[in-house]
Parts: C-alpha cells; sequence; structure tokens
C-alpha cells in the first residue's frame, strides 16, 4: 500500500460538497487529505491531475457478475476487470445466479473469490426466498453474517403476496432492506418490449406500464402494513415515478433507482429488432424517458445502476424474443452519466455533473448503506481519476467485460478513466 | 435509419416488411405480378427468368399453403426450388438459427424464403447476411411472428386493385384477430400507402392491439357499424387456441358477434369484396354462404398469390447489393 499524491485535479466529492480544483493525499488505504498535505507525508506516487476529474470510486447498485453457474457468460476475473476500467470500485450483484445466492455458503465463496482479485468490492444481494420461487423464506440472519446487504428476488416476482408480506415482516425484524423491481407476475410477464404503438408494429409482445404500478400498489400497501424498507429497483416509467413520488412524501422508507440504460434511450431504439436494446425492463416511450431524466434532478430517484448484464454472442444473435435480455454497462455507466449532464447542460446551461457524480456515488451508498462513495478524510480510499472531455467509441474491442452487447454500440461518448483506486492501490491505470 | 431491406439505392434488396416501402415499389411489384398473371394460363407455365437461381423455402414454422405458392412461384420462374423444413431438423439438433443460414448459403443459395414463428427473424438474417458480405443473397419474408406477411399484403393489394381499379376512394375493413395477425399488420402498412382514406379494424377488445389509431386505422368493436358503406371486407382467421380462453369465451359466440354473415355483409357497398387469407374457418369466422357466395374473391386471392410471389422474386434477383 502506497502514499498517493493526485495533485491538480478538479475534486468532485458530493456527500462533501466539493467541487474545486485540490489535491488529494492518501494513505493507508485511506482519504488522508483534500487540499493540503498531512504533515509529514511524502508520496510514493503522484498522478497529475490537471484537466482531468477526481471522484469517489462509482458504486454501482446492480451488476451481475455471472458467477456462479454462468461462467459461459462473464467470470468474476473479466467482469471485476470491466468495473475497474468503468471506474467502478463497489458493486452490488444481484442474487439471481445458478445456484441462487440463497446460502451462506455461496456468498461467502463470492466474497473470497472477489478479495483475492483485490478489484472492485463486492456486495452480494441474497435471495429473499430459497431458489428465488417465491415460498420460503432464507436464512436472511445467516446471509447477512456471510456478506449480503440486502435482499432480493431478481426477475421472479412473488405471486404469492402473503410470503411477501411475511418476508418483509421477517426483513423489517431485524432491519434488513428488501430489494424489489415491481413487476406484476401476470400482467406483461414474458414481454419483451414496451405495450404501445411500436411493439404493436412490430409484433412483439408487451409489457404494459401497469406491470409496474400495479406491483408498486400491492408493494406499498405491504410497506404499510409491514413498516419494511423497501429499495425499488429498475423503475422504468412516468407513472411509477409518479407513484413513489407521493409515497416517499407520504414518509414511507422507499428508495429507487434506474438502469443508466432508460435515462437515454426509448423504444424507437429497438429500431429494426436490434437484440441489443433487449432490456429488462424494457426501453419505455420519449414521455417515460423525459420523465426519469427529470426525476433524476429532482430527486425522485435515488441512484443509476449499470443494470450490468453480460450476455453471450449465442444468446444474443436471436429473433428479437427469444434473445436474453440484458447489456454490458460497468464500461458505459460513467459516460452516460456524463452524457447526461451533457444534456443538461445543452438543455439549459445547468452545470449538472456533481449531480451526475452523486448518483453513482454518494448516494447509492448511502441508500445501501454502505461505507462508500466519498472522499471524506478517513473514509476508504475508493477513487476515481476521468478525463470529462476524452471521447471513445463503444466497441466490443474497446470493452473488458465478456458482455460485449449493448445499444450504445458504435456510439462515441465522452469519460476516459485514466486511474482507478481501491482502497488505496492502484487497481487499474490508463 | 437505414431501411435493412433497400440497397443503397433504395431498391429492393430483401423483402421484409412493407411499413416504410414507397409507393413507386409496391406499385412496381403489383405491375410486374399482373405481366405475370397470364402465364399461369399458358401451356407452358414457365418463364426463364431465375434459371441457374436456386431458392431455399426455409419454414422454420410449418405452413404447406404459403410454402407451397412460393415454390410454384420458382418454378414458374425457372428456379431450382430446395425446401427445408427447418422445425424438425437442424435447429432440433442444436445448430443455431444463423449456422443454418451460413450453411445454406456456403451451398450457393441465391433467395432464402422464409417463414418462422418469431417476429423479426427476417431481419436477423437478412442482417446476418450483409454483415458477413453475403448480402447478394435475398430474403423473402414469408411470415414472421405477429410482425409482417409482405407477400400476403401484396397479393391482397393486387386483389383490391383488380376489383376496385383505385385505393383512393376505398373503404376497407379488417375483421377479427387483428392483434395475432400479421397479415392485418401488412395489410394496415399496404393500404395506407396506397393512399385508401379510411381503413377499419374490427374485433372485441382482447384482439385488438393498443396503437392502431397511430398506424392511421379507425377501430371499431361492432362488426355493424364496422361493416357498414365499406368496399373490402378482409376477414383473418381465428387460430383454434384462441377460440376459448381469456381472449374468447367460444367459437359460437364469436361468430355471433363477429362471423360474416350474409346480413352483416348487406351492410357494406352492394359490390364489396369479401377476401381471406385462408385456411378459413367456415362457421366460426364467415359463412359458408358468403365464403361460397358471388361477393367472395377467395380463390382469385390464391392465384394472384402466385403472380405476385413471383414479381417479388423476379424483381429481388434481378437486384444487385
Amino acid at each position: 500500500m502506497m502514499n498517493l499524491h493526485i495533485k491538480n485535479g478538479r475534486v468532485i466529492d458530493p456527500a462533501n460538497g466539493i467541487d474545486a480544483v485540490q489535491d488529494l493525499y492518501i494513505a493507508d488505504g485511506k482519504i488522508a487529505a483534500v487540499g493540503g498535505a498531512p504533515a509529514g507525508f511524502t508520496a510514493e506516487r503522484t498522478i497529475d491531475a490537471a484537466g482531468l476529474v477526481v471522484a469517489p470510486g462509482l458504486v454501482d447498485l446492480s451488476a451481475r457478475l455471472r458467477e456462479p453457474g454462468y461462467e459461459y457468460k462473464a467470470t468474476l476475473e473479466s467482469e471485476m476487470q470491466a468495473a475497474v476500467q468503468g471506474g467502478v470500485t463497489t458493486l452490488v450483484c444481484p442474487p439471481d445466479t445458478d445456484p441462487v445466492l440463497d446460502e451462506p455458503g455461496l456468498v461467502e465463496m463470492l466474497k473470497h473469490r472477489a478479495r483475492i482479485l483485490n478489484q472492485a468490492n463486492v456486495h452480494p444481494l441474497g435471495a429473499l426466498t430459497v431458489g428465488l420461487k417465491g415460498q420460503a423464506l432464507t436464512e436472511m440472519a445467516e446471509l447477512t453474517e456471510a456478506g449480503c446487504i440486502g435482499f432480493a428476488q431478481a426477475e421472479s416476482p412473488i405471486t404469492d403476496t402473503t410470503v411477501l408480506l411475511r418476508a418483509l415482516q421477517y426483513a423489517k425484524t431485524f432491519g434488513y432492506t428488501v430489494w424489489l423491481r415491481p413487476q406484476d407476475p401476470y400482467i406483461g410477464f414474458g414481454g419483451v418490449a414496451h405495450a404501445g404503438p411500436l411493439a404493436s408494429r412490430l409484433g412483439l409482445s408487451g409489457v404494459p406500464v401497469m406491470s409496474e404500478t400495479i406491483a408498486l400498489h400491492t408493494i406499498f400497501e405491504l410497506m404499510r402494513a409491514s413498516g419494511a424498507r423497501v429499495h425499488l429497483c429498475r423503475i422504468s416509467s412516468a407513472a411509477a415515478l409518479e407513484l413513489i413520488r407521493s409515497a416517499k412524501q407520504e414518509g414511507l422508507p422507499v428508495t429507487c433507482d434506474v438502469g443508466v440504460h432508460h435515462l437515454h434511450m426509448t423504444d424507437a431504439d429497438i429500431g429494426f429488432f436490434d437484440p441489443n436494446a433487449r432490456l429488462t425492463p424494457p426501453l419505455r416511450s420519449q414521455r417515460d424517458r423525459e420523465a426519469i431524466r427529470a426525476a433524476l434532478l429532482d430527486g425522485t430517484i435515488d441512484a443509476v445502476c449499470s443494470d450490468h448484464t453480460p450476455v453471450d454472442d449465442d444468446e444474443k444473435l436471436l429473433p428479437f424474443a427469444e434473445a436474453s435480455p440484458g447489456a454490458t454497462g460497468l464500461e458505459l455507466l460513467l459516460s452516460l452519466m456524463l452524457k447526461w449532464a451533457e444534456d443538461q447542460r445543452n438543455s439549459n446551461g445547468s452545470d449538472a455533473l456533481a449531480q451526475a457524480i452523486r448518483k453513482i456515488t454518494a448516494d447509492p451508498a448511502r441508500m445501501a448503506g454502505l461505507p462508500a462513495g466519498t472522499l471524506s478524510v478517513g473514509a476508504n480510499a475508493d477513487v476515481v481519476v476521468f478525463d470529462p472531455q476524452a471521447r471513445w467509441q463503444v466497441a466490443p474491442s474497446a470493452l473488458a467485460s465478456q458482455g460485449k452487447h449493448t445499444p450504445f454500440l458504435g456510439y462515441e461518448l465522452s469519460g476516459q478513466v485514466k486511474a482507478t483506486i481501491v482502497a488505496g492501490h492502484l487497481a487499474w491505470e490508463r | 435509419m437505414h431501411n435493412p431491406q433497400l440497397n443503397k439505392n433504395g431498391e429492393l434488396q430483401h423483402l421484409l416488411t412493407i411499413e416504410g416501402l414507397p409507393k413507386s415499389i409496391i406499385n412496381h411489384i403489383l405491375d410486374t405480378a399482373s405481366s405475370f398473371v397470364s402465364i399461369s394460363d399458358r401451356e407452358v407455365k414457365k418463364v426463364p427468368l431465375m434459371r441457374g437461381k436456386s431458392v431455399f423455402n426455409l419454414f422454420f414454422e410449418n405452413s404447406t399453403r404459403t410454402r407451397t405458392t412460393f415454390e410454384i412461384a420458382s418454378k414458374r420462374l425457372s428456379a431450382d426450388v430446395i425446401n427445408l423444413n427447418i422445425a424438425a431438423s437442424s435447429t432440433s439438433k442444436g445448430e443455431s438459427l444463423l449456422d443454418t443460414i451460413d450453411n445454406l448459403a456456403a451451398m450457393h443459395a441465391d433467395m432464402f424464403v422464409v417463414r418462422h414463428s418469431q417476429s423479426g427473424a427476417p431481419y436477423l438474417i437478412a442482417k446476418h447476411l450483409n454483415d458477413t458480405k453475403q448480402n447478394h443473397v435475398h430474403v423473402v419474408n414469408a411470415g414472421d411472428g405477429r410482425h409482417a406477411h409482405p407477400t400476403q399484403g401484396l397479393l391482397d393489394m393486387y386483389t383490391i386493385r383488380h376489383y376496385k381499379k383505385d385505393f383512393t376512394n376505398l373503404r376497407v375493413a379488417i375483421v377479427g384477430d387483428i392483434l395475432h395477425s400479421r397479415v392485418a399488420r401488412s395489410d394496415i402498412h399496404a393500404l395506407t400507402t396506397l393512399g385508401v382514406p379510411e381503413v377499419r379494424a374490427i374485433g372485441p377488445h382482447t384482439l385488438l392491439p393498443g396503437g392502431l389509431e397511430q398506424m392511421g386505422v379507425r377501430v371499431f368493436t361492432s362488426i355493424e357499424e364496422g361493416l357498414k358503406d365499406v368496399d373490402v371486407i378482409i376477414m383473418l382467421r381465428l387460430q383454434n387456441e384462441r377460440m376459448s380462453g381469456a381472449l374468447l369465451p367460444s367459437a359460437g359466440e364469436y361468430f355471433k358477434s363477429y362471423g360474416l354473415t350474409p346480413e352483416r355483409l348487406a351492410l357494406a357497398k352492394p359490390d364489396a369484396i369479401v377476401m381471406h387469407p385462408g385456411p378459413i374457418n367456415r362457421g366460426v369466422e364467415i359463412d359458408s354462404k358468403v365464403a361460397d357466395g358471388a361477393q367472395a374473391v377467395i380463390l382469385p386471392q390464391v392465384t394472384f398469390g402466385i403472380a405476385t410471389r413471383m414479381a417479388v422474386m423476379s424483381i429481388l434477383a434481378g437486384t444487385h447489393a
């Protein structure tokens, strides 16, 4: 572990309200000082960050690492490399592996494997029910001891509302957060595109917005009954955001995130059946996208995640409805948030860069209860140094992830990571 | 967005859908078809336009009828036809769709006629051929999922033009299971492109997809209101598996509410024609008296279908990437 001095960079640390050109000092794996050097500090390595941004390492609330069980799609090695190349130093992975993360041993093994690689910090979500089957509760206390930071059903909604109520009551008992993606188990289940004019024209089975809103009404009622804290994953519609806004006003302990693709794209990006635009939840209408962008600005949305889902060619080069949903995202998250900030500047002249960074650092860390996403003195030295102007083209060869499929393929984006520091060590450097 | 069925000169490279096709291309196909109609009446029913060309009928979904019409059309153009019932062969051995395509392209195919149960499958094939620089091979969509059945749409237009001459003063009603119908979608795009002022869709809410209005369609749930003063009635086939369940309670009730009877036909214009893509379900969507009546043009549709498919294939075969 070396002493690092990152000088002349624009330090953006939303957790502490800092946005200024300052020096950052790292010692013993921790942030030693911001501004002036601490007494007796000698740098073993100095990074000149003039013209670059220095920010907390990104905190990604959903990245599928595909281990265990789907190593042909991706391995921990490839995806951890992708994380640090994308500036992500902390990530939460959902439990839909094979076997699913419903036993402490599996969680311990995953954490152990990740620790050996010594790159990003991995925080698994445990399965809320055994096998994600929606019937029996998992050993949540044991799983928490093994390292789970919350409990989720991933893409398997619980059909029996009694089980969901019990799961929320049990989680509330121990103060655990339940992560749910609101989707009705019947309406739109198995659909492949936003139910709208485009899906009708292309003859694709639709997922109506009410699939999301019906589930939300149920979840909110069960939250009122149980008092449990719920984090809502991958919100996709304007109507859902409106419901979440009023639930927050009511005082329900609820937070939410969106996948970064939904910030930019709509169902029109499916074009002529592009399987790269087959995502879950589906890309929705322009009105929904505008509502997501507005909700990010007004704070209704607490975090943006990459929803990183590596899919291999054999499962993507298929007719649209047969293609596996999902896109690679760890290496695009930063650039796509910068793109959002750039769009804000172009539309109303505001500087939304700090807000963009907040939604992928401080806010998700706070929401998930993780000691990350900040450059406070004494905090773990998880830092990303990036060039906000540098352009790069999204191409399979530019990605470390084993997942090469993204609807942004061919796009030119701004924002290139120059260095990623995890717990004080240089995990990646360009 | 680049339309994958046109080449860089705007010529038809593949036929994947009618949506977005310029009116001039549709008219060119219909005019060409018209010149082929008489060939079928000759003693020697062949022209040498595709001599030496290989047409592969790739039917990932079974369909004797459509496959046969493509086969006849190919043979009348003097092409060699190879029929592959892929549902029963390679994909069941685990070979991927695109592997199958590469193998067949390596056998020097000139044209793939593709039927697939998934919407968009022919796009995947056309894109793959373009990406792998095999775009001399043409793709004809012979029906993909609920998405499109462009040769059926074109033969329907041929039929309407044959009987009604002009599209710009017509009312056309499409009746039945619009939700699951690729024929309905192709017909709607063709009719609106050719300038039909009023396209109607008639059916119960459970069989009507959302967004029909955005496609330029007037929606009716009452067949009596919907058929009033129309010039053309296109009946759709109701699939057996949809006749009872959550979409419809029974075939009997469907016929009672939406079946085309002589009484209902009388609500349309006196010279209205009745079309159906076949095969018909007598007593489910159409009364035998109508199906066999003077206004039905269901069998001429089949005849025109051969000429239309000949037109599509010969035009594609003459287009170079």
